[in-house]
């Protein structure tokens, strides 16, 4: 590692400017870092921080605009560019090739001490040498796709350091990982930064921003709207500079009362897109005027779950059953003519159709039923007297009805789905990452949305794997791992920390004997 | 069927079997090496004809068997320039621009012999070399080690890719090229230049299994190829995607050949049970891929072109 002392300006990149057709990326940005330090930039999805990183790593070319290393100008016009200046970045999507061993994965790019052959005794040593200094404990022979996620992160992690760099980047690290795994990473990346490093930590967790920054600089729409470091700020003024006005955090919670069950699951088994179980022996009850949320890492069975009570996905063994009636490995629309609605996780693959208008969108569900449709021929002056009570009713920002979905932002889209999922008055909703992606202002809406249905007595069952969003809404916490729920605890039992340990999988002491 | 079984025979039959998979393995191995890195190429049928062509008639011209082989080679190595630039600088569907580079090489190699040749005449094909002391072996000397050339040249390329995969950076480059194009590109390795050397490598080596095919028939036809360089991209999967089982698929695949040739010779098979005999390389391609499509192994980018920052 070059020698440098802690507080010089490492890197300073002055009045970068992107412009992609119909986006403004970034606007004139100037930003900084110094060894030692943690800069955190902050904004929310389409703000530009990802553009901003994307073209200091060499991904992308700035259209104007300097960049800076130790006071030298310099181009970086393809990721070797970046490695060569010291610079590494953790990417948000991990950048592991999963058939090769985590040796493997490391040395790849580099130099080997044999010249033409692979010689993957040095880096099995020097691996292990970091992973004793680091704590980052990982066997260089494992192949990536035996790892567990929070030990793919510390590959990753592994081979910045590997390469020495000065300068890291790190783009929504946390993202997959448990509590107790993000502890231990923050704990990782200030030993680096101990070491003289320079961070750059992008993310829209507003606590870890809290937690692990030094300085903070917020983004909104490709411009900077803020300068700060934890000390002078709170959550609350983080949040009002990345949304450009004051946001509530924590959800208003109505009094609601509780009644029958609208959704009893019992000894349920299902089978994943491998072959493998995603579910095993899940039992649940959801009931009307609750919120019972499902939180665990993504990957651990949520996905499986929600497409088997949705009809999407085959039922292996157990049952289903919905407003008194057995649906076990009843097709969705059977499932929805029972007033079940279902906003699925992947809003482009799965709840909507992209190329389709708004319009259409929101009559996918009930397209073939009067007053859309009679015998078999669509009433265009109904489709459009409904569009446009449902856009204005969810504030769907959209320019017309007949405008193709897929240009709407995440957030307008999930609005969207909302719209048309909510608008019969479901008893039952069964909501997968309902505010992934989307911007606070809309995820602020969403849950204003989710809390009314609650209200007015529609049971819900909400899968997140945002535990600020669990924790705010849920009247009941269910916590998955491995295709298991591990516990179920309730909302004023509920703490990060007892959440956090049976996400990871342990099993709470049986306190009650 | 017990003229089949005798010694004489069964050997002679287990050469010629060896003789017949040499093609089939240079092409396969060539496509396991361009598939490895993540490139589909489903116009080695093409580039093998191509470099027949050019094989047979460059011997046809300078009664070099040598410069033959030699122009097999560059015209596979330039059709791999062609299919490079139009699948990685211009991102052109794979599978429809492969399709392409067969149908261009099926009708220029037959223009080119129409214009150039235009009655089909012999050449001095590959001569048999026996390697001292193995060639004269008792029974199996004859059948392994009394072969062209090209054979000995097939077979020992099987260790060296082994090796070029497993062993070198280079390898190590191509595989995560083949799985994962954006973690490679992060990390500094050119993906593009990557698949380059392999296109182009591997079509070199489907033009020199062409050059086989020519010189081992001393002759050029129409469609000399007749699928061979369809069945060698099937084989790819065959072996899933290591060159021991390529090696294996090739052998099965030339072993069968042979034994059909012989049966009609000795007349164990006649007129249309013949016909039918003779369709089972192709059925068995048939069965092997609806078996082998079931399993893992294939690299994941297989067919995916790759853009920075998408």
């Amino acid at each position: 590692m070059t020698d440098t002392t802690n507080g010089e300006v490492l890197l300073e990149l002055d009045g970068i400017t992107k412009q992609f057709p119909g986006v403004l990326a970034n606007d004139r940005v100037d930003f900084d870092v110094k060894s030692g330090e943690v800069h955190t930039l902050l904004g929310e999805n389409g703000a530009g921080k990802s553009t901003l990183m994307k073209i200091l790593y060499g991904l992308y070319n700035a259209d104007e605009g300097e960049i800076r290393l130790r006071g030298n100008p310099v181009t970086i016009s393809s990721p070797s560019d970046a490695i060569e200046q010291g610079i590494g970045m953790i990417h948000q999507h991990f950048m592991l090739v999963p058939t090769l061993t985590v040796a493997e994965n490391v040395a790849l790019g580099l130099p080997s001490s044999k010249r033409m052959l692979m010689d993957l005794t040095p880096v099995r040593q020097r691996i292990r040498e970091l992973s004793d200094t680091y704590g980052l404990a990982v066997d260089p022979d494992s192949y990536i796709w035996q790892l567990a996620v929070g030990e793919r992160q510390r590959v990753e992690i592994l081979k910045a350091i590997y390469r020495d760099v000065s300068l890291l980047i790190l783009d929504e690290p946390t993202s997959v990982l448990t509590p107790a795994e993000v502890d231990d990473l923050f704990e990782t990346l200030r030993q680096m930064t101990r070491g003289g490093r320079g961070l750059v930590f992008i993310s829209h967790k507003l606590h870890e921003v809290m937690a692990l920054s030094d300085r903070i600089t917020v983004l909104r729409l490709g411009r900077v709207t803020g300068r700060t470091t934890p000390a002078e700020t709170s959550r609350e003024d983080l949040a009002h500079m990345m949304v450009g006005r004051q946001v509530k955090l924590a959800p208003t919670r109505t009094d609601s009362t509780v009644g029958e069950a609208r959704l009893t699951v019992r000894g349920l088994n299902v089978i994943g897109d491998r072959g493998t179980p995603a579910v095993t022996d899940l039992d649940i009850e959801v009931r009307s005027g609750e919120v019972v949320g499902i939180a665990g890492v993504s990957g651990n069975g949520q996905r499986e779950l929600a497409e088997a009570l949705s009809g999407l996905r085959p039922v292996a063994s157990g049952e289903v059953i919905i407003n008194g009636t057995d649906t076990t490995n009843r097709s969705p629309k059977e499932i929805r003519r029972l007033s079940v609605s279902y906003i699925p996780e992947e809003r482009m693959r799965d709840g909507t159709v992209a190329e389709f208008s708004v319009a259409e969108n929101l009559i996918l569900t009930d397209h073939d039923l009067p007053p859309i449709s009679r015998r078999g021929f669509l009433d265009f002056n109904q489709i459009k007297q409904v569009g446009s009570a449902l856009v204005k009713r969810f504030t769907v920002k959209t320019p017309t009805l007949e405008t193709p979905t897929s240009s709407l932002s995440g957030g307008n889209i999930q609005k969207l789905i909302i719209a048309r999922e909510l608008s019969g008055d479901p008893e039952l909703l069964i909501a997968a990452q309902p505010t992934r992606g989307v911007d606070i202002g809309a995820a602020e809406y969403i849950h204003s949305v989710l809390m009314g249905q609650r209200a007015q007595g529609t049971a819900i069952l909400l899968i997140s794997e945002d535990l600020d969003e669990v924790m705010g809404l849920a009247d009941r916490i269910a916590v998955m791992f491995e295709g298991r729920i591990m516990g179920v605890l309730d909302r004023a039992e509920a703490t990060i920390s007892r959440l956090g340990l049976l996400m990871a999988g342990v099993e709470e002491p049986n306190d009650s004997e | 069927m017990s003229d089949f079984f005798t010694a004489t025979v069964l050997l002679a039959t287990l050469a010629s079997g060896i003789r017949l998979a040499t093609p089939f393995l240079l092409a396969a191995l060539g496509e396991t090496l361009g598939q490895k890195s993540g490139v589909l190429n489903l116009g080695v049928e093409g580039v093998m004809l191509l470099g027949a062509y050019g094989a047979y008639y460059a011997t046809l011209r300078t009664d070099s068997v040598l410069i033959g082989i030699g122009v097999g080679v560059l015209v596979g190595a330039f059709m791999g320039v062609v299919y490079g630039v139009v699948t990685l600088a211009l991102k052109a569907e794979q599978g429809i621009s492969g399709i392409g580079i067969f149908i261009f090489g099926l009708g220029i190699s037959d223009l080119l012999f129409q214009k150039q040749v235009g009655t089909p005449t012999p050449i001095d094909g590959l001569g048999h070399f026996s390697i001292p002391v193995l060639g004269d072996l008792p029974l199996i000397g004859e059948a392994l080690f009394q072969q062209n050339v090209l054979v000995y040249v097939a077979f020992l390329l099987v260790p060296a890719l082994w090796f070029v995969i497993n062993r070198t950076t280079f390898g190590l480059n191509v595989k995560a090229v083949g799985e994962t194009p954006e973690a490679a590109d992060s990390l500094g390795v050119s993906v593009d230049r990557t698949r380059y050397i392999t296109i182009i490598v591997g079509n070199a080596m489907a033009g020199l299994a062409g050059a086989a095919l020519a010189l081992e028939l001393a002759i050029f036809q129409q469609n000399l190829t007749n699928g061979h360089g369809f069945i060698a991209i099937a084989l790819v999967y065959f072996g899933a995607w290591r060159p021991s089982g390529v090696m294996a698929g090739a052998l099965v695949f030339g072993l069968i050949q042979a034994m059909v040739l012989q049966w009609k010779t000795l007349g164990i098979v006649v007129g249309t049970t013949a016909s039918i005999v003779g369709m089972f390389p192709a059925v068995l391609t048939i069965l092997v891929l609806v078996v082998v499509s079931r399993g893992t192994g294939a690299p994941a980018a297989l067919t995916r072109p790759f853009e920075r920052g998408h």
